[in-house]
C-alpha cells in the first residue's frame, strides 16, 4: 500500500502528530511568563524575584505533565491548543501576583478585611488542579463520543449548578457564587457552561433533522413545531430567569448565545440566528427596565465617567478607571510592574485583570493577548470542521463558540464596548472556578481533535479483491 | 454542517476584530485624551512620582526642594527653603490642592513633562538615571527679597522691586506670608492647614504685590507730572505753574486740599513734587483731561494685565469725569496700582523713559543643567521721551534730597523717590496706605526700582506716611541690590 499524502484540513490518513511542535511551542509558553516574572520584580523592587525559580519549574512540570499525557493519551491533537492555553495561564499568573505586590491593593485589602491575602499561590494551586482536571479528562475520556450517552443527565447537572447559587447571599452585586464551608466558593456557572454544551450536542444531533426541515415557513422564516422549539424557548427562559434572579447577565448572554450558535450549526437555518437576535434583544431591554443591578451597568457604560461627577462609588467607578487605564498604557504600555491598574481596586485581579494587561503591555500587548484568544477559538473552530461525527462537530464549536463569547463579554465590558458584565477573562483571571473549568474545556477540544486527526483505520484487507493495477507511465 | 460552522468561525473573528479595533480606539487614539482625562489620578500620581525640579533665585538659591514621603500614591511632596519669604514669588504646590502661580506655569519643565525635556528622558531611559524635573532660574535677588520681607516685618503690606534696564523682578514681598509646606501633602493636617490660611481675615495667601489694587496716592503724581511733561503743559521743571490756592475741583463747590501749609500757589513743578502738593497735580490732570491722563497711564503699563508670567492684575485709570479726573491726578480717585505696576512707573523714569517689560524667570533649565530657554529683555512702551524722563529723575531726586522722602536716601548713591500716604474707607475713616517708590543710580544706569506699599500701620494715624514707612523699606531693598 502507497502513502497517500491528504492535505485537506481532514487529516486522514497519517497526518503528522505534530508532537514535537506541541513541545517547541510549549518551551516559548512557559519562558515568556518566566521572564514577564523576573521583569515585574525587576521593576517593583529592582532584583530578581525570590519564587521565580519555583515559579518556572512550577509552570514548567505542570507544562511538561500536560504534554507527556497528551503525547499518551491523544497523540494526533492539535498542537496549539495546549502552549496557548499555558502561556495565557502563566501570564495570568504573574500578572496576579503583580498586583498581590501593589501596595495599593495591600493597604485597600487590610482596611476592608483587616488582613491581606495574596491570590498568586492560590492560582497557582488551582492552576495545578486545573491541568489535573484536563490529565484525567485525557485519560478517562477516551472518546468524546462516550458524553453522547450523558445528554439529560447533562441537562440536570447543568440546571441544578445554575439554580444552586440562588440558595446562597449575593456577593457584591450579583449572585453566582456557592460557597463551601473550608473550601471557598465555586462560581457553578463555569463548569455548567462545558456540561449545558453536552446536553445542547447530544439533543441537537437527535433533534436536528426534525428542527430543520419539519417547518411552516412564517414571514421568511422557517417555523418548527412546537414539540421541536419547545426545549429552545426553555433554556431561553431560563437564562432570562438566571439573570433575573442571580443578576448575572454575562452567563444568561453566554448561554443564550451558545445554543444560538449550536442550533444554526446543527440545522443551518439562518432564521435561528435572526431568532436569537430579537430575543435576546427583547429579553435584554425587559430586564434592563426593571434590574437596577443590570440598570446601572447599562448607565456606566453610557457614560463611564457619570460617577465621578456625583459620587465616586459603585460599578462605574470601576469602569472608568478600567478605561483610563487602558488610555494611560498607549501603544507600548507603561511596562509590567510599572503602571497603577491597581487603582481600579476592587476585582483588579479577577474581571478587571485585562487592564493590567492593557495598561502594563499596552496596545501592543493586548493585540497579542487578543490573537492568542483568537487563536483558541479558530483552533477549536477547526477542531469542529475536522470531526467527524455530528456529536464532536457541536460540541466543539459550543465549546469554543462559549469561550469566544466569554472573551468578547468579558473584554467588550472592561473596554466600554458593550456594558459589563462579571465574567472572568478565561485562564488570565484570578479564580479558581474558572481556570479549572477551562483547563477541563481545552481537555474535551483537545480529546475531540485527536479523534478528528486520528489516521483512519487501515482497512481490512479483502480477500476476495483483486489487486488494483498500477498504470505506469 | 460544515458551512455554517466555517460561517461561526467567521463571526468568532469578527468578535475578536471588534475587540481589537476597540482596544485601537482607547489605546491609539484616545490615549492622550485619557491620560490627561481630569478623573485620571496617574496624572497626579506621575507629578509627585519622581525629584521635582526647584525655583532658584538668580543669585543660585534653590527656594524650593522635595521630600520623599511614605504615602503610597504620591512618592515625592514639595517643601520650601524658608515659605513665607518665598511663596510670593513660587506660589504653592500640593499633593491634594494642584499648584499656583510660578509652581502651576511652570509645572512641565519642573515635573520633567516638558517635551523640551524629551532627550533628557530618553537618555535617562537608557543610562537608568531616575526622572527628575527641570529648574527654573528666576531673577529675584535673595538679598533684595529678604531685605523686603525684613523691612515690612509683622506690618500688612507689599514690595515689588525691578531692574529698570531690563525688566527683571528682583523682588517680590508680600506680609503677611503663608508658608506652602503646610499643605503641600494630601492629609488631613494640610487641608485644615489650608483652610485655616483661607479663612485667615488677613488674607496671608494674596499676593499683594502682583493681585492687590490700591489707591497709588501720591506716588502717582510722578505719573501725572510726566503727563504733563509729555502734553507740553509745561516744559520747564522750575517754571511756575498756573496753579490757585485754594484750588477748588471742577464742577464742584469741594475745595481740594493740601496737606498742612505748603508753598503750592503756583509752585514750580519741582517744588510741587517736593512738598507733594495736591492743588497742583489735581489741576495739572483736569487741565489735560481724562483722555490724556487715561493715555499716558496706559504707557506706563495701567488697564492691563501684566504676565511675569504670573498674571498680575490690572491697575486701573478709569474713564471718569471732571472732579474724580482731577482727584486721581493725585492717585486719590477710582484709579488704583499694584506694587509693581508703580515699580514700573519708577523703573520707566529711572530707565530714561523706556519701560522693561517686567519678568521673574530668567531661564530655564534640564535636570543636567542645559539651559532650555532664556528670557530676552523685551521693550514694552515709551511713557515718556528721556529728555523728559531725565526732568522728572530731576523732580524725583529733589523730593529725597530736600522733600517728603528723606528717608529714602543712601549714602554716596543718586536715589530718587515719591511719598504717597493713600486715604481709603468712607470719609478717609480707615488707617491710610504708606506708599514710597524710589529708584537708584549708579554710572551703569539705574540697578533697582521699587515700590513698597504698607497697609495699616501699627502707628498712629498721623504718623502713617510714604515718608516715614515706606521709604526705610524701599532704602533696604536698594541697597541689598547695590551691596551697600
Amino acid at each position: 500500500m502507497s502513502v497517500v499524502t491528504n492535505t485537506t484540513t481532514i487529516g486522514a490518513i497519517d497526518a503528522p502528530s505534530r508532537r514535537n511542535t506541541e513541545l517547541a511551542l510549549l518551551v516559548f509558553a512557559v519562558a515568556i511568563p518566566v521572564f514577564a516574572y523576573a521583569n515585574v520584580g525587576l521593576a517593583m523592587t529592582g532584583k530578581l524575584p525570590s519564587g521565580m525559580l519555583g515559579y518556572g519549574l512550577g509552570l514548567g512540570l505542570l507544562a511538561a505533565v500536560g504534554h507527556l499525557v497528551v503525547r499518551k493519551f491523544a497523540p494526533y491533537a492539535d498542537p496549539l491548543l495546549l502552549p496557548l492555553a499555558t502561556l495565557l495561564n502563566g501570564l495570568g499568573l504573574v500578572m496576579i501576583w503583580r498586583l498581590d505586590q501593589s501596595p495599593r491593593l495591600i493597604q485597600r485589602a487590610k482596611s476592608a478585611f483587616g488582613a491581606f491575602h495574596p491570590d498568586a499561590p492560590k492560582q497557582m494551586l488551582y492552576t495545578a488542579i486545573g491541568v489535573a482536571l484536563f490529565i484525567g479528562v485525557l485519560m478517562l475520556l477516551k472518546d468524546h463520543r462516550i458524553l453522547q450517552r450523558y445528554t439529560y443527565i447533562s441537562m440536570a447537572v447543568a440546571l441544578f449548578l445554575l439554580i444552586l447559587p440562588m440558595f446562597f447571599p449575593a456577593v457584591n452585586g450579583a449572585k453566582i457564587w456557592i460557597s463551601i464551608p473550608g473550601l471557598g466558593t465555586i462560581q457553578p456557572g463555569e463548569f455548567a457552561k462545558i456540561i449545558i454544551a453536552v446536553f445542547f450536542s447530544g439533543y441537537l444531533m437527535v433533534k436536528r433533522d426534525a428542527l430543520a426541515l419539519a417547518s411552516r415557513r412564517f414571514m421568511g422564516l422557517y417555523l418548527p413545531r412546537g414539540r421541536d422549539l419547545g426545549p429552545i424557548l426553555v433554556v431561553w427562559g431560563i437564562s432570562i430567569l438566571i439573570l433575573v434572579f442571580e443578576t448575572d447577565l454575562g452567563t444568561s448572554l453566554l448561554f443564550f448565545g451558545l445554543f444560538v450558535v449550536m442550533l444554526y450549526v446543527a440545522t443551518e437555518r439562518t432564521s435561528w440566528i435572526v431568532f436569537g437576535l430579537l430575543m435576546s434583544a427583547a429579553g435584554a431591554v425587559a430586564v434592563a427596565s426593571f434590574e437596577p443591578h443590570v440598570q446601572s451597568r447599562v448607565n456606566a457604560w453610557l457614560d463611564p465617567f457619570a460617577c465621578y461627577k456625583t459620587d465616586k462609588t459603585g460599578a462605574c467607578e470601576q469602569i472608568g478607571q478600567a478605561i483610563m487605564s487602558f488610555g494611560s498604557g498607549g501603544t507600548l504600555g507603561t511596562g509590567l510592574g510599572q503602571g497603577n491598574s491597581d487603582l481600579i481596586g476592587f476585582a483588579a485581579n479577577a474581571d478587571f485583570i485585562l487592564s493590567t494587561v492593557g495598561e502594563e503591555l499596552g496596545l501592543a500587548g493586548m493585540m497579542a493577548i487578543l490573537l492568542i484568544y483568537g487563536l483558541i477559538v479558530e483552533r477549536g473552530v477547526r477542531t469542529a470542521l475536522a470531526a467527524r461525527d455530528p456529536f464532536g462537530k457541536l460540541l466543539a464549536i459550543g465549546l469554543s463558540g462559549a469561550f469566544a463569547l466569554q472573551v468578547f463579554v468579558v473584554a467588550g465590558g472592561v473596554m466600554g464596548l458593550i456594558p459589563l458584565t462579571g465574567m472572568t477573562m478565561p485562564f488570565l483571571a484570578q479564580g479558581g472556578s474558572s481556570v479549572i473549568a477551562n483547563w477541563a474545556l481545552i481537555g474535551i477540544l483537545i480529546r475531540i481533535s485527536d479523534t478528528a486527526r486520528r489516521p483512519a483505520p487501515a482497512p481490512a484487507p479483502s480477500p476476495d479483491a483483486e489487486m488494483t493495477q498500477v498504470v505506469r507511465p | 454542517m460544515n458551512k455554517p460552522l466555517r460561517r461561526i468561525a467567521i463571526f468568532c473573528g469578527l468578535l475578536i476584530m471588534a475587540l481589537m479595533i476597540r482596544d485601537n480606539w482607547l489605546q491609539y487614539v484616545r490615549a492622550d485624551e485619557l491620560n490627561a482625562h481630569k478623573y485620571n489620578r496617574r496624572v497626579q500620581i506621575e507629578r509627585f512620582a519622581h525629584e521635582r525640579g526647584n525655583i532658584i533665585t538668580a543669585d543660585g538659591q534653590p527656594m524650593t526642594a522635595s521630600k520623599e514621603t511614605s504615602g503610597s500614591d504620591y512618592k515625592f511632596k514639595r517643601t520650601w527653603n524658608n515659605g513665607t519669604l518665598w511663596s510670593p514669588v513660587t506660589g504653592y504646590n500640593s499633593q491634594a490642592f494642584d499648584s499656583s502661580q510660578l509652581e502651576n506655569i511652570e509645572d512641565k519643565i519642573l515635573s520633567g513633562n516638558d517635551d523640551r525635556l524629551f532627550f533628557d528622558r530618553t537618555l535617562s531611559m537608557f543610562t537608568g538615571e531616575k526622572k527628575q524635573g527641570g529648574n527654573v532660574v528666576t531673577t529675584l535677588n535673595s538679598a533684595a527679597q529678604k531685605a523686603a520681607f525684613e523691612g515690612l516685618g509683622d506690618k500688612k503690606g507689599a514690595v515689588a522691586a525691578i531692574d529698570p534696564r531690563t525688566g527683571a523682578i528682583l523682588a517680590l514681598a508680600s506680609t503677611p506670608s503663608y508658608d506652602p509646606s503646610v499643605f503641600a501633602g494630601n492629609t488631613k493636617a494640610d487641608s485644615e492647614a489650608r483652610q485655616k490660611l483661607l479663612q485667615d481675615k488677613d488674607k496671608p495667601m494674596l499676593n499683594r504685590a502682583l493681585r492687590e489694587t490700591y489707591p497709588p496716592g501720591s506716588t502717582f503724581k510722578v505719573v501725572t507730572a510726566s503727563a504733563a511733561l509729555e502734553n507740553g503743559l509745561y516744559t520747564n521743571i522750575e517754571e511756575p505753574t498756573r496753579s490757585p490756592l485754594p484750588y477748588q475741583l471742577p464742577q464742584s463747590t469741594t475745595p481740594l486740599k493740601n496737606e498742612g501749609t505748603i508753598p503750592c500757589e503756583n509752585a514750580s513743578l519741582k517744588v510741587a513734587l517736593q512738598w507733594s502738593c495736591n492743588t497742583v497735580f489735581g489741576k495739572i490732570s483736569d487741565d489735560l483731561g481724562n483722555e490724556k491722563m487715561i493715555k499716558e497711564a496706559n504707557k506706563f503699563g495701567f488697564n492691563d494685565e501684566i504676565f511675569t508670567p504670573v498674571r498680575a492684575d490690572a491697575s486701573v485709570y478709569p474713564k471718569d469725569n471732571r472732579p474724580q479726573n482731577a482727584m486721581a491726578g493725585i492717585g486719590q480717585a477710582s484709579n488704583r496700582a499694584t506694587p509693581l505696576q508703580m515699580a514700573m512707573v519708577a523703573a520707566a523714569v529711572a530707565n530714561d523713559g523706556k519701560l522693561m517689560k517686567p519678568y521673574m524667570v530668567d531661564q530655564l533649565q534640564a535636570p543636567n543643567l542645559d539651559v532650555l530657554s532664556k528670557t530676552q529683555p523685551e521693550k514694552m512702551s515709551q511713557p515718556l521721551s528721556a529728555a523728559n524722563a531725565q526732568k522728572v529723575q530731576a523732580l524725583m531726586e529733589n523730593v529725597v534730597t530736600d522733600g517728603t522722602g528723606k528717608k529714602g536716601a543712601i549714602d554716596g548713591v543718586t536715589v530718587g523717590g515719591k511719598t504717597g500716604t493713600a486715604q481709603h474707607g468712607l470719609n478717609n475713616s480707615e488707617k491710610p496706605y504708606a506708599w514710597f517708590i524710589s529708584y537708584a543710580k549708579t554710572d551703569q544706569g539705574s540697578p533697582v526700582a521699587v515700590a513698597v506699599v504698607v497697609e495699616d500701620g501699627e502707628a498712629n494715624r498721623g504718623d502713617i506716611t510714604g515718608g516715614g514707612l515706606a521709604a526705610p523699606i524701599a532704602k533696604a531693598v536698594m541697597k541689598a541690590v547695590l551691596k551697600k
